[in-house]
């Protein structure tokens, strides 16, 4: 078992006061809270950082862990003397049940301080009795999954009580049917996928929160794409008919003459599918061919030449 | 116990559908009043229908279980889950604004 430095985990130092431990707590919690944060590790670090502040927020708990002193050597594991929690009387519960999407305590704490699964299912109020808890999950899926729907295995992790009453995390794979046209935010509910019902009762729902990976083309913005499309200068400046790619695939699409780097041309209905489908931008950048040989460096010139051109005339500065 | 890939499910997009009170009281598991000032404070809207019930969108869901995790695990008040989670929409559009722009 991996000893945990909880004065570490909230950057405080052993000797803080409890104003300073309560402060500490509060700006990591902002920081690492996984709803606010998009930091890759923050509902490890949020959960980690709840461990300790219970712990070093309540007198006893601080009390009986700062006699363990500093822990072990690193590489060494950890075992509670034998007289731990001699004389200490630990009250209240654990880290919040639910904290941030996953709560469970790491095996140092509940070696040290019980586990909280007993009160964790108490605090399971009874909404409705007959029915089986809801569970929530999450999963990222890629753009494609809603624009053409169609079957995605599904691996999520859920929390759960079991036999023993200890809270473990659970794997689970699903084959799931994407209903085409979810956006990022929305939540595929599949009916009776919860908790199994209680005796005479009815099982819970599972509600799937969607994100999608970034796509290598595509922005998503509410139900409309945004595509990047890079254009020569005289397909802006003459106009042109080039191939865009599109969710359905490629198309032919005409560049208007005098088009400037960031004009949107839309292209109706081609965005995230629905009853009102969504509509695809195409924004147009402005690129620039390499004059890397003789003959490229005297057309620039040759254009140079032929148009005199100020690009920070709005400036009020001479070309 | 459930083990291995379990068979073709199909589900439905949640936030099509509208939720009265006491479903989205049941599905967040918290009481009316808590959802009530939930509306009043600005946390939630209101579908406004025809009719003497009050009508939720689907998403309402997703921002309560949001909203209470922040008061509790934060302990902000209501006026400010409110002005968080609008923070938050606005932070997490921007985003997606810049890394486009980045690319």
């Amino acid at each position: 078992m991996d000893f945990k430095d909880y004065y570490q985990v909230m950057g405080v130092a052993r000797d803080a006061t409890e104003a300073q431990i309560k402060q500490a707590y509060r700006r990591l919690a902002r920081k690492y809270h996984p709803d606010v944060s998009k930091e890759k590790d923050a509902e490890a670090r949020f959960k980690e950082l709840g461990e300790a502040y219970e712990v070093l927020k309540s007198a006893e708990k601080r009390a009986a862990y700062d006699q363990l002193g500093t822990g072990p050597r690193p590489g060494e594991s950890f075992k509670p003397p034998p007289d731990w929690g001699a004389g200490f009387e630990f009250s209240g519960g654990g880290p919040h049940a639910d904290a941030g999407g996953g709560a469970d305590y790491s095996d140092f704490f509940e070696t040290l301080f019980g586990g909280a699964a007993g009160a964790r299912r108490g605090s399971r109020r009874a909404f409705d009795e007959g029915r089986g808890e809801d569970h929530h999950a999450k999963v990222l899926l890629d753009l494609d999954a809603t624009l053409q729907g169609g079957a995605r295995q599904l691996t999520l992790r859920l929390p759960e009580i079991d036999a023993e009453g200890r809270l473990v995390t659970r794997e689970r794979t699903l084959n799931v049917q994407v209903p085409k046209g979810i956006l990022p935010g929305q939540t595929i509910r599949l009916a009776g996928q919860g908790s199994a019902a209680p005796p005479g009762g009815t099982p819970g729902d599972l509600f799937i929160e969607v994100e999608f990976e970034p796509h290598a083309l595509y922005r998503v913005e509410g139900r409309d794409l945004y595509l990047e499309l890079p254009v020569a200068p005289w397909e802006a400046a003459l106009g042109a008919s080039v191939q865009t790619p599109t969710p359905g695939g490629s198309v032919d699409l005409k560049i208007p003459a005098g088009s400037r780097a960031g004009t949107k041309l839309r292209l109706k209905s081609r965005g995230i599918p629905a009853k009102n489908p969504g509509d695809l931008y195409v924004v147009l950048q402005i690129a620039l061919p390499p004059a890397d040989d003789d003959e490229s460096r005297n057309a620039y010139r040759a254009m140079a030449k032929a148009m005199p051109f100020n690009p920070r005339a709005a400036m009020g500065v001479n070309p | 116990m459930r083990s291995g890939v379990e068979g073709s499910l199909s589900g439905d997009i949640f936030e099509d559908h509208a939720l009265t009170l006491a479903e989205l009281s049941r599905l967040c598991s918290v009481d009316r009043t808590t959802i009530v000032e939930f509306v009043e404070e600005g946390v939630l809207s209101v579908i406004e229908i025809n009719s003497t019930e009050w009508r939720f969108p689907g998403a309402a869901l997703r921002r309560v279980r949001t909203a209470m995790r922040l008061q509790r695990d934060l302990e902000i008040n209501l006026p400010g889950v409110a002005l968080a989670l609008e923070l938050l929409e606005e932070l997490d559009r921007l985003r997606g604004v810049v890394e486009s722009g980045g690319r």
